[in-house]
Formats: structure tokens, sequence, C-alpha cells
């Protein structure tokens, strides 16, 4: 039988050995998730945004869906079976407002501190070749712990949050106690699990930092996750302004 | 060559990490694939069941014994759940889609090796979690694929609507996890992997194809986790999103205030996205088939392009066309029926280039390309009767009948399948490197087409004859009696059709083993697959990066020494 194999053009990637000032390959290629796969962070950097943009938008969806349930919702009628008449059975919650706004405030502060743990690891990253060279010496290293601000932070945010259920519960709204409640524990549990994801993917950027592995790699997770962050506070403000403003 | 070293040198070796483990896009498409063909099997034998148990009501059956009621009904939500979301959903998009799309791009892998494994693992949790409800106290939920409350919503409306019910909601709210990192990982590495050359409008239909379908998972399986989640909370922890005051036996339950439609109209925002999920992989490997097999260009590549986003757009405006009976302001329906109608001018544009594409082509019936022309065909006939029950005036008489059950197994049922018969005979070569029986190959097909036109065409039929669907029994009613030869026809055709599948099985595993050695491009097609080695190696293409420089469809190029330019092709052999 006759090959069809057909004559294959192949460009050799160009991959620049030591920085000499090549374009980097099309692709950084072969990132096996092992985090050792190609050099080329920046390609790969550009990509984990891109990953987390799509993933952010299927989060949207999960809120977007929520909301039109929420508002559609509150406008639903309900028989009474007594008066057997349509009643609106939306119980507007009396929600803990200071310690929502104290939570909010420790969100705000926690997404600045990520900020600033992405620009340090930033800079970092950039001043790495720098570093390498021997005999050259930049000062000290700005090691300010913003990443382990972030986590404790958010981790405060998270127990406001309980202390918010708890409040919630002695002031009797319990999530059954009418559609409303139940959608203000629905949304903030949500939140909270989001956010507690992120929370999981700090530490392991603290972890990875404690591996002393690479400071692109670290500079990868700690770069997406602030974003993610900042996401989750916008998404905060959204939910606590869709609980308050339409009760 | 830094790069490709370090990959070659990550081929991993142990069993674990190369078959079960693995972060090779190759093997996760191949592992989708598998799963879909054992699901498609526990999906056949139930409908077997349903079929011969509509024939003969009384009858005792193996497995389930005398099929009751509420067995039926069981019968009927895990047929269809598993068909639509553990084959129609996993074998198209996951299946082909993790193998060949990163290859059709030149991309060694897919962006995000570890999510692209997880997202497997995540469905295949699902698929186990929701077998199990088969096993459970009260036996599997009654409620359809389409979960319907108050019935999805109360533990007590029925025996399958206990634990089996929370199995079923939670294995589709795990299933909706593994579609997310599967369309995120899809969307990015279409973006971002693409070789040098392989601009968006040099992409093969097929990845267009798994691209859009990937955008219509990330932006409808999170709406129906949201709605799983809500279900979950009013059967487990007592609200009332979806349930209204209801008495059952007798019985005033605590919900109040809860709207049954509010579940519909999340779900089916979800449910309509879904069969284009289902459908348009179909397209695309049709579309590569068409064009390869008549050796001639796609017919309109761009028109193609666009015909698939506006189905992609169109199918999230048209979700209240399964809600015509629930109770909808006429306006509502109105639009919402607009917009469907709508959907057949992309369709339309696609099956007039899938006809202008075989018109006055040197046609090669190989077994993929009959299975090509069976997706055009079944596409058609399934399409024609989309218009009908678009019009809430028709929708209305015929929508609780057989006519629908015929309507959408024709599009989206079996048409998908013939999709994935298509891809399997066409792609087989490539994935395992031998070629699969030609005779047996066309034997298959031709029984599973005239079957299927024999299972299904009745059903239209019947529907019109006013022929209820979801109905356990209908022996017994007067007006249906004359109709009972027809079932029976129908039966007959489901058990032939179900053993023929037997061949494709046989012929399957026995070529994997024993078939004829396939060469790197058997078909002559033009796509980067058929560029690199078969099996392709764990980098794809052994630590070259291929360069593109032609249109993926380049066939009879006047002045080209072959009837086929390879996308790789240097640009002189055609300028085009």
């Amino acid at each position: 039988m006759a090959t069809f194999s057909s004559p294959v053009s192949i460009e050799v990637p160009k991959t620049g050995q030591g920085g000499g000032g090549t374009r980097p390959p099309v692709y950084g290629g072969g990132d096996d998730g092992r985090g050792d796969g190609s050099p080329d962070y920046g390609a790969r950097l550009r990509r984990v945004r891109l990953g987390l943009a799509i993933g952010l938008t299927s989060v949207t969806m999960i809120f977007v869906s929520l909301t039109s349930a929420y508002v559609v919702r509150r406008g639903l009628p309900t028989l009474d079976e007594r008066t057997n008449q349509y009643v609106r059975d939306w119980i507007p919650v009396d929600l803990p407002l200071a310690l929502l706004l104290i939570n909010t405030a420790l969100l705000l502060v926690s997404s600045i501190t990520a900020e600033l743990a992405r620009r340090q690891i930033t800079r970092q990253a950039a001043l790495a070749p720098i570093r390498s060279i021997p005999g050259v010496s930049l000062g000290e290293d700005n090691g300010f712990p913003w990443l382990g601000f972030t986590v404790v932070l958010g981790s405060g945010f998270l127990a406001g949050q309980w202390m918010a259920w708890r409040e919630l519960a002695d002031r009797g709204f319990y999530l059954a106690t009418s559609a409303s409640s139940s959608f203000v524990y629905l949304l903030t549990a949500t939140h909270a699990v989001h956010l507690a994801g992120g929370i999981l993917v700090l530490l392991y950027a603290v972890a990875v930092s404690l591996l002393h592995k690479p400071v692109e790699e670290r500079r990868i997770v700690v770069d997406v996750t602030a974003w993610y962050w900042h996401f989750m506070f916008l998404l905060w403000l959204y939910i606590f302004g869709l609980v308050w403003f339409i009760r | 060559m830094a790069t490709s070293a370090t990959i070659h040198s990550h081929a991993p070796q142990g069993f674990i990490r190369k078959y079960i483990f693995s972060l090779d896009h190759k093997v996760i498409g191949l592992q989708y694939y598998f799963l879909a063909l054992v699901a498609v099997f526990v999906g056949m034998l139930l409908s077997i069941l349903m079929r011969v148990h509509m024939i003969w009501p009384t009858a005792v059956l193996p497995l389930v014994g005398e099929i009751k009621p509420e067995t039926y009904l069981s019968l009927l939500t895990m047929h269809g759940t598993i068909m639509v979301f553990f084959v129609l959903t996993t074998a198209p998009q996951g299946g082909f889609g993790n193998y060949f799309l990163p290859i059709q791009i030149g991309a060694p892998d897919m962006a995000f090796p570890v999510l692209n494994m997880l997202s497997f693992w995540t469905t295949f949790v699902a698929f186990v979690t929701i077998l199990a409800a088969f096993f459970v106290t009260g036996g599997a939920p009654l409620h359809g694929w389409t979960g319907y409350a108050p019935l999805s919503a109360l533990t007590n409306s029925g025996p399958g609507e206990q634990l089996g019910a929370d199995l079923w909601i939670t294995s589709i709210a795990i299933f909706c996890i593994a579609s997310l990192m599967g369309a995120l990982n899809f969307i990015t590495t279409t973006l971002d992997l693409r070789a040098k050359g392989m601009t968006m409008m040099r992409m093969p239909l097929t990845v267009w194809a798994w691209f859009v379908t990937a955008i219509l998972g990330l932006l409808a399986f999170g709406v129906l986790l949201s709605a799983g989640i809500l279900l979950l909370l009013d059967r487990n922890l007592g609200t009332s999103f979806y349930i209204p005051l209801v008495v059952v036996n007798g019985q005033v339950m605590g919900h109040r205030g809860g709207s049954p439609l509010l579940w519909q109209h999340l779900f089916w925002f979800f449910g309509h996205p879904e069969v284009y999920i289902a459908i348009l992989p179909g397209m695309g490997v049709a579309s590569q088939l068409l064009s390869t097999f008549s050796r001639k260009p796609i017919f309109g590549y761009k028109a193609m392009v666009y015909a698939i986003m506006a189905i992609g757009f169109l199918g999230f405006m048209v979700w209240g066309h399964h809600m015509f009976m629930s109770g909808m302001s006429p306006y509502t329906a109105f639009a919402f029926s607009l917009m469907t109608m709508a959907i057949g001018v992309p369709s339309a544009i696609k099956t007039f280039n899938w006809l202008g594409t075989i018109h006055g082509g040197r046609v090669r019936f190989q077994t993929p390309m009959l299975y090509a022309i069976g997706f055009v065909s079944l596409f058609v006939s399934g399409g024609l009767s989309g218009p009908f029950l678009a019009q809430p005036v028709l929708d209305i008489p015929l929508h609780d009948t057989a006519f629908v059950v015929g309507h959408f197994h024709l599009i989206m049922g079996v048409a998908a399948i013939f999709g994935m018969f298509a891809g399997t005979y066409y792609w087989f070569p490539k994935m395992f490197g031998r070629m699969m029986n030609e005779t047996w190959g066309r034997i298959h097909f031709v029984i599973t087409l005239v079957g299927t036109y024999c299972i299904f065409m009745p059903m239209h039929y019947l529907g019109m004859a006013g022929q209820p669907r979801r109905y356990s029994q209908f022996t017994e009613l007067a007006y249906l009696k004359h109709l009972i030869p027809l079932n029976e026809f129908m039966t007959y055709a489901a058990i032939v059709t179900v053993a023929a599948q037997l061949i494709f099985v046989i012929n399957l595993f026995w070529s994997m083993f024993k078939g004829p050695k396939a060469s790197d491009n058997p078909w002559e097609s033009t796509t980067l697959e058929w560029t690199t080695a078969t099996p392709p190696p764990h980098d794809n293409f052994g630590g070259r990066t291929p360069v593109v420089h032609h249109g993926p469809y380049e066939y009879s190029v006047p002045g080209a020494p072959r009837d086929y330019v390879m996308q790789t092709d240097p640009p002189t052999v055609a300028s085009h």
C-alpha cells in the first residue's frame, strides 16, 4: 500500500537559552502539571490568567442564575390556606448590618494586601535574573508577608460571616424561615465556599514559597490568586448590595 | 530544542501514571470515550426494557422482574440522564474533543493537563454516583431527566424519590463541575495554544464546534449547578424555592410559596444549550468528513463558522419553548417561538453547505463517510419537526406525546451518535494505529440507519394519533389498540438495532489488536493530526512544532501535485 504521508514542514522552536533575547516559542508547551515543564513563564502566566478569566465567567453564571432565582422568587405570591388568599411570604431579613460592614472592611483590606503581595512577587520575579548575577546586590529583599496577611484577613472574613449567620439565627432567621433568609444563607455560603477555595490556593502559594520553587512559579500562583481575590471582593459587594437593597 | 526535550523526558512510564491518572490528553480522551461506551450500553439496556414493557406490559423481565409504573419511570429517568450526560455530552466533547482538539491546532497537550485529568475523574465519580441510585432503598428516581419539581423536590413523592433522587442530583452537580473544568480547558487551549499559522479561520470545523460547545458548557452548566443546589436544599433542608403549598398523601408539607416553574426556567436555560452541546461536535465531524471524503473544500467555510456561532448564541434564547405546556404568557411564548424558528436559518445554512460540499465531488463511500451522510440525513429528518414544535399551537397538542420523543431522539440522540460513529471510524487509525474492518462497518451502518428510522419515525405518527409519552402502559386504551402492531414493530426494530451494535463493539476491539496496520494518513486528509505518527507520540508531534500555511479543507486544488494540500505543506504548493 502506498503511503500517503506528506512532506511535513517543521520549524524547530527557537528557545532563548540563557535569556539571550530570542523570542520565546509560540507556546510554552509541555506544562505537564508538575510545574517544571516549561521555562517560559511569561506564556504560562498569560495562559493561567486567561484560564482564570474563563473560570470566573462560569462563577459569574452561578451567581447570575441565583440572582434571577432571587428576583423571581421574591415577586411570587403564595396561597394562605386559612384565608384562601394569595399573600406575600417574603419576609425582609433583619441583616446584622454593622457586622457585615466590618466583614466588608476586612475583605477590602485583604484585597489590598493580596494586591501588595502580587506586586511584591512581580518585582521579585523581575529582579531575579539580576540578583542571580554574582557580585550584584540590590539591597535587602522586601520580604514583608503580605500573603500571610491576606490569608489571616480572609479567614477573619469567613469567621465574621459565621458570626453573621449566628446573629441571623439569634434574630430568628434560619435557612428555611423564609425564601429571603434561604437566599441570604445560600448566597453568602456560596461566596464563602469560593473564598475558602481562594484561601487554600493562597496557602498553597505560601507552601510553594517555602519549598523554594522558582520565583516565577510562585509568581503565577500568587498573581492569579490575587486577581481571583479581587473578584471575590467585588462579588461580595454585589451580594451584599443585592440582599441589602432588594430586601 | 530544550522545550521538546523536556517534554519527551516526561513521558510517563508506570502503568498508573500512563493509563489511569494520566495527564496526556490522548489517554484522557480515550478514558472519556470508553466511559461513554459503557454508559451507552447501560442506557440502551434500559431502553430495551422499556420497549419490551410497552408491548408486553405484564411480562416478567430479566434483572427488573415485573415492571411496575414506578419502575418504568425509573428506567425512563435513568435512560435519559445517562444518555444525555454520560454519552452525548461525554463522548463527542470529552472523548474526541480531548483527543483531537490539541492535535488539530498543533499543541502538545491541553492548556491545563492536571485539570483535564481531574475533569475526567470527576465525571467518573458522577457516573458511579448515578449508577448507585439503582441500588439504594426505593431505587432510582422517577422524575425524568428534566427533574421537574415538585416531584423531584419532595422526598415522599414516590419510591425512587428518596435517596435515589439525592444521588441523582448529586451526580448531576458533580457532572456540572467536571464539565466546567473541561470547558475552561478547551477554551483556553483553543485561544492560547494554536500553532504558528493556525489562525482562527484556519481551524478545522471540528475545532470550531468543540470550541463553541465548550463556551456553551461554560455558560450553561453553572446554571444547572445552582439549580441543583436549590433542589437539594428544598429536599433536605426545608427551604421552599420550588415547592408551593402541597399536600402529599393527605399530609400538608411544610413548604410554601415556591415555584415549580422556577426550576423549569433554570433547568431549561441549561437544558436547551445542552442539546447543542450534544449535537455541535457531531456537526463538526460531519463537516470534516464530508469535505475529506468528497475530495472538495467545505462549501462556505466562513458561513459554517458563523452558523455554529449563531446556533450557539440562539441556543440561549429559546429555553422557553420547552415550557409552552407549563403555563406561559402568550406574548412570551410568541417571542420564544420566533427565536426558535430563527435557529432554522443557521441549521439550514449548515445543511445546504453539507449538500453543496458533496455535490459534484468524487465521493469515496467509506464507512466514516457513510456515517457522516447518515448524520446529515438524521439531522434533516429530526430537524424538520422542530419548526412544528416551535409553534405553541402545535406544541400544546403534541408536547406530551410520542411525537416529541421521535423528534429529539432523531436530532439530538441518534444524529449525535452517528457523529460519534463517524468520528470513531474516521479517527480509529490515528488512535490505535490500525484500520477498522470496512465490510462490517458498512453492515453496521446499514442496520443502524434503517433500524433507527424504524424505531423513531413511527413515533411521529403515534404522537399525532395521541399516544402519550412517559405512560408505563397504554395497551388497554381503546383508541390506541390499533397501534399496538406498530409499537411491536418498533420494539423488534429496537432489539435488532441494539444487537447490531455488538458488530460495532466487536469490530472496535478486534481491529484494535488484529486490524491491518494504518499508515499515517489513510484517508488522505489535510488536518494536523494526519501529519504526525500513528498513534501520535506523547507530545503529539515528536518534539517538532507544526507550522500551518493552509486552510483545513484544501482538496482538489488546481495545480497542486496531489488532490489534497496538508495544512503544514509549504505555501508554495498552492497559493490559496
